[in-house]
């Protein structure tokens, strides 16, 4: 498992893990503050043709509805069914246990890292 | 003196004394406080110049009537109505509201003045009634789920129409229509689809099965608008094996006798409960209702309630998966619609409550009986009743119709006219045993001696349709049975609710005024509750009367020249706006303009309606005093100048201020093509002082039950009226049944219909005509000036302890303030949530909570306040300041205070382990410092104990149970 500091991130707070020519995505713990509890997990299916930039589900807390922006694109080869069973593990571990989706890509777009997204959100 | 008094003299027995709830001495306090002289100089500070209505303006408001007199002018409309027996059907039953009911809930300020249940700690009464509301709903229909009701069963057709669209996988813009469907549903539908681009393709079901190609979805009527029960399962999974899914408009009565469309294959069910004890009312209010099969759940439109737990685990019950609504989701929402017909769907499920399954069984067979008893006796007698099975409407064909019509008429009945050969008769609870002569006479058949037809069993349910399955076997339709044990539940449950008859609801953008006795007594009056909505126009000549005239005087408030009163929700009349809107721009060649620009400020229901009405949302900006950007504006016309439909603003603004450059904001639009659009939600700002027609407005939607004193029933009815400038009056709603006789009613109007009744909720108008004929001109001038005066009190009292985030000019707010709490939570980590469920302890409802904008409270004290009640609560919002700072100064750890435990219950306070840093007292009475003079009397000795501690949300959205939980569950 990658560390925080070593994941790559987006301006939509989504992190990527790539290992490989597979993506592993999630949002970040901020967001998932952000968003407050999430009851809610829509995923994208397996084998779905996504594109980066593109809308792919969405997270649903009691109070706000997040989109999952797709970071890469490419060909979805694994959901993370735990999170749609016991969507709180998003809140818990958003950059661990509660990932999202998994993504065969050809290219990996140009991404911010930990020191980037952290000016973004102010944490830095 | 203040000049309230000066002005005129206001009589002892003037209804403004007693709705006004500030007297001119607490007047003279508050205005002190503010800083300003008199009412007329606030006014004159906080209402543009630009804008401002001329003193001496001319009314068309009559002089403000006393209570008395208004009552006897009601008595003398409602004399104009002649109530005959209803066989028209449609939709529309006789029924016969239990008088225990009709006393203690439609007629209880306990269930009739409630809010919407967004704080459910205070409100587990009103949810409980609704979960036996939706269990019922679901029972019936054997689906899984049921929302909390819908506006009528029209629109819950529409929205049926939209969630199929939604989740199907077919992808195609075509939807099958039962022709047996309610003719004032396909009408509804037609236009609704037409806006978002759905094909409508009609097709005899029952008859020839489902055409041919693609669909999303079909619409079966079952029973059909001609009493046609036949077996639709084949026609359900036809559409569902071409992806699409199948919706089925049922009848809950005949539910009890018939297969339900659950066990069919429907996907989803929808309908009217009216005839569960709701008086037909010329058309409304009653409560639609939605269910639906499992895995459709995050699809439904509308209020959900669902059970939870609270802080101690105890079962609790809320409003669930609320992110599927328009003040989350805007225009990406599963409907616009916000509100339920809480007070109705309440009724329905009490009514049966009250029956129980087998009494339910018994009403429907005794229907049942009679239908097909008269049908027999008819057809023995020559008259050609039209072969199949039904349940309780048959059709005769006949030579004329229009005669048959006259000669029931005068013998005391309405039937319904088919067509010129064709006559339908639909029975009910009230007509199962009604004498049978009236109906002979009606088809020129000699009489007979016998009085009643419901002798013998005659039921004919067609073979494979006779229910099997069981209902309502929940224990709360088994216990209430006797009139005692009714009574006792519903005050049982009233009294574990926080409404107005307790204290002051300060709900920003609710509006939640006095709703006075007087205004509320015709309501239940036979004369207008017990008229069919398609009644000849010469039976409800009082009815049309009456709605003229509140038509005009709405016109006349707000600087329109054209209202209708048809939507049944303020989301409704924004709809039939926008719809307006779009039909102007169309009928001009203008198809291009879609574009819809609506300020980021804006409720989450006008993104959700443009989207109904086929037009696209562009979002405005607002700059950092919270008004409209009109630099973004100006480049947003710029961009889209072509393409600009409207603009949509509320005004005063959401931010609860009067917005200087209004002007400019219309003119820039209107100098673009584009017609301007004013949400009315905060028309009490404004009533006297200003009107929407002279600043810049093509047309608005008024909120009957916010200004006009309809109450909020605990989360519906609503009245949303749309009101327009005379060029966009062709395009306000018509119907296809509508009274024509009506002076400006919907027959003069062309749009499409939205809504099931020609005039929406009739019921209810009574309540808005008296406020206005009690008021007069005078009245409610002074109203606005008092609501204006008591939230800019407020917001002097309040600013020290919590910043008000916006003011307009003067430094003065409107109606309303907006009290940020981010510095607070910041400070001390108390949040929004924190101080609205302390409220609950010092005895209020809190203040609306992070609308418009995240971690505020907004508060509306409105005019109806006494100078005692608001200071009540004022003490109540500085005391829980103090115990912030207490927190932050780390005299309480910040896991365990008052604040973050609240609300408390009298078992948390009273339990032999008390583990807290906090005292007992603390928790449970902290207002004894806070209050002083004999409203601290008052306030201990009717001390509101909420019946649950703090719920927990996710838990309840995570665990999705939307019926009643078995009662063990509370063990």
């Amino acid at each position: 498992m990658t560390s925080e500091q070593d994941l790559k991130y987006t301006s939509d707070h989504e992190w990527v893990d790539a290992d490989g020519d597979v993506a592993t995505v999630g949002i970040t713990g901020y967001a998932a503050d952000q968003l407050g509890d999430i009851v809610y997990a829509e995923l994208p299916a397996v084998g779905d043709t996504v594109e980066a930039g593109q809308v792919v589900g969405e997270l649903e807390s009691t109070k706000s509805v997040g989109e999952l922006f797709c970071p890469v694109s490419g060909e979805v080869v694994e959901v993370n069914e735990a999170v749609s069973s016991s969507p709180e593990i998003v809140n818990s571990d958003p950059t661990g246990a509660g990932w999202l989706l998994k993504v065969r890509f050809t290219e990996l777009p140009d991404l911010l890292d930990k020191a980037a997204y952290d000016a973004l959100t102010g944490a830095a | 003196m203040t000049d309230l008094v000066t002005r005129r003299v206001v009589q002892h027995d003037a209804f403004q004394r007693r709705h006004i709830g500030t007297t001119p001495d607490a007047q003279a306090a508050m205005l002190a406080a503010v800083g300003v002289d008199s009412t007329d100089e606030l006014m004159a500070r906080a209402v543009p110049s630009a804008i401002a209505l001329a003193d001496d303006a001319p009314s068309a408001l009559p002089p403000a009537a006393t209570e008395r007199r208004a009552i006897a002018e009601l008595r003398a409309l409602a004399a104009r109505n002649t109530v005959r027996t209803s066989m028209i059907g449609l939709g529309y039953s006789g029924t016969i509201t239990p008088a225990v009911i009709q006393r203690n809930v439609l007629e209880n300020p306990s269930w009739y003045t409630a809010y919407t249940p967004y704080q459910p700690e205070i409100s587990q009464g009103r949810l409980e009634a609704l979960l036996n509301f939706q269990t019922m709903v679901a029972d019936l229909t054997g689906l899984t789920t049921a929302n909390a009701s819908m506006l009528d069963e029209a629109t819950a057709v529409v929205e049926g129409m939209l969630l199929a669209r939604r989740a199907s996988r077919a992808k195609t813009a075509r939807f099958v229509v039962d022709a047996d469907a309610l003719p004032q549903t396909k009408a509804v539908l037609a236009g609704r689809a037409e806006a978002v681009g759905i094909e409508l393709v009609e097709a005899d079901l029952a008859a020839d099965g489902l055409p041919e190609g693609d669909l999303f979805g079909v619409l079966v009527q079952y029973p059909g608008a001609s009493g046609r029960v036949w077996d639709p399962s084949a026609v359900l999974a036809g559409a569902k094996e071409r992806g699409g899914l199948a919706v089925v408009a049922a009848d809950l009565l005949a539910m009890t006798l018939l297969t339900p469309p659950g066990e069919l294959g429907a996907d989803v069910a929808v309908g009217s409960s009216q005839r569960f004890g709701v008086p037909m009312a010329m058309g409304g209010p009653h409560a639609g209702f939605m269910a639906v099969r499992a895995g459709l759940e995050r699809q439904l439109p509308g209020r959900l309630v669902g059970v939870s737990k609270d802080a101690d685990g105890q079962p609790a019950y809320r409003l669930s998966l609320q992110a599927r609504e328009q003040h989350i989701r805007r225009e990406k929402a599963t409907s616009n619609i916000c509100t339920a017909q809480v007070l109705l769907a309440v009724m329905a499920s009490m009514y049966a409550v009250y029956h129980g399954p087998s009494g339910l069984r018994r009403i429907a067979e005794r229907v049942d009986t009679a239908a097909h008893r008269a049908a027999t006796v008819l057809e023995s007698k020559g008259v050609r009743v039209r072969k199949g099975s039904f349940f309780d409407t048959f059709v005769a064909d006949v030579e004329d119709a229009d005669l048959v019509l006259a000669r029931g008429r005068d013998a005391g009945l309405w039937l319904r006219k088919v067509d010129d050969t064709a006559v339908a008769v639909s029975f009910d609870e009230t007509t199962a045993n009604a004498p049978f002569n009236a109906l002979l006479s009606a088809f020129g058949l000699p009489l007979e001696e016998s009085s009643g037809f419901a002798l013998a069993k005659f039921r004919h349910v067609p073979e494979g349709l006779e229910r099997t399955s069981e209902y309502l076997t929940h224990p709360v339709f088994n216990t209430f049975h006797s009139e005692t044990g009714m009574m006792r539940y519903l005050k049982y449950l009233a009294d574990l609710d926080y409404a107005l008859d307790r204290g002051m609801i300060p709900l920003g953008s609710c509006t939640m005024k006095l709703n006075a006795a007087t205004e509320m007594a015709a309501v239940t009056w036979p004369e207008f509750a017990d008229l069919h909505p398609f009644a000849p126009a010469e039976d409800v000549a009082g009815s049309l009367e009456l709605i003229g005239q509140l038509e005009g005087w709405l016109a006349d408030l707000t600087g329109y020249d054209a209202v209708s009163l048809q939507p049944n929700a303020g989301s409704q009349g924004e709809l039939a706006g926008l719809l307006a809107i779009r039909g102007y721009h169309r009928a001009n060649g203008d198809e291009a303009r879609t574009v819809c620009l609506i300020p980021s400020s804006a409720h989450g229901t006008n993104a959700a309606s443009a989207v109904l009405a086929g037009l696209k949302v562009v979002v405005v900006a607002c700059d950092e005093l919270g008004n409209v950007d009109l630099d973004d504006l100006r480049a947003k016309v710029a961009a889209h100048a072509e393409h600009l439909a409207a603009l949509m603003i509320t005004y005063p603004s959401t931010h609860g201020v009067y917005e200087h450059e209004i002007r400019a904001v219309t003119d820039a639009v209107h100098a673009a093509g584009g017609q301007v659009y004013i949400d009315g939600a905060n028309l009490n700002a404004l009533v006297g002082r200003a009107r929407f027609g002279d600043f810049g407005g093509d047309v608005s939607h008024l909120n009957l039950h916010k200004t006009f004193c309809i109450p909020h029933g605990g989360g519906g009815p609503g009245v949303g009226p749309v009101a327009a400038k005379a060029h966009l009056a062709a395009h306000l709603p018509s119907h296809p049944f509508a009274q024509q006789a009506v002076q400006g009613g919907p027959g003069r109007f062309g749009g499409a219909p939205v809504s099931a009744a020609p005039f929406g909720s009739p019921g209810i108008l009574p309540i808005s005509w008296a406020y206005v004929r009690m008021m007069g001109a005078d009245g409610l001038r002074d109203a606005t000036d008092a609501a204006v005066l008591a939230a800019n009190y407020v917001a002097a009292r309040l600013g020290d302890a919590f910043p008000v985030l916006y003011r307009g000019d003067g430094g003065l707010v409107a109606h309303e303030c907006i009290l940020d709490l981010r510095p607070l939570t910041a400070e001390t980590g108390v949040t929004v949530d924190d101080v609205a469920k302390r409220l609950i302890d010092y005895g209020f409802h809190a203040p609306t909570m992070s609308f418009p904008v995240p971690g505020t409270l907004m508060v509306e004290p409105t005019e109806s306040e006494d100078l005692a009640e608001i200071d009540r609560f004022v003490d109540a919002m500085l005391a829980i300041r103090a115990e912030a700072d207490r927190v932050a100064a780390g005299e309480w750890p910040a896991d365990d205070n008052p604040l973050q435990g609240a609300p408390h219950t009298a078992r948390a306070v009273t339990d032999t382990v008390w583990p807290h840093a906090y005292s007992r007292e603390t928790a449970a009475y902290p207002f004894e410092a806070a209050t002083h003079g004999e409203g601290r009397l008052r306030a201990v000795r009717g001390k509101y104990w909420p019946p649950v501690r703090r719920i927990d949300q996710a838990y309840g959205d995570r665990n999705l149970v939307c019926a009643c939980p078995p009662p063990g569950a509370f063990e």
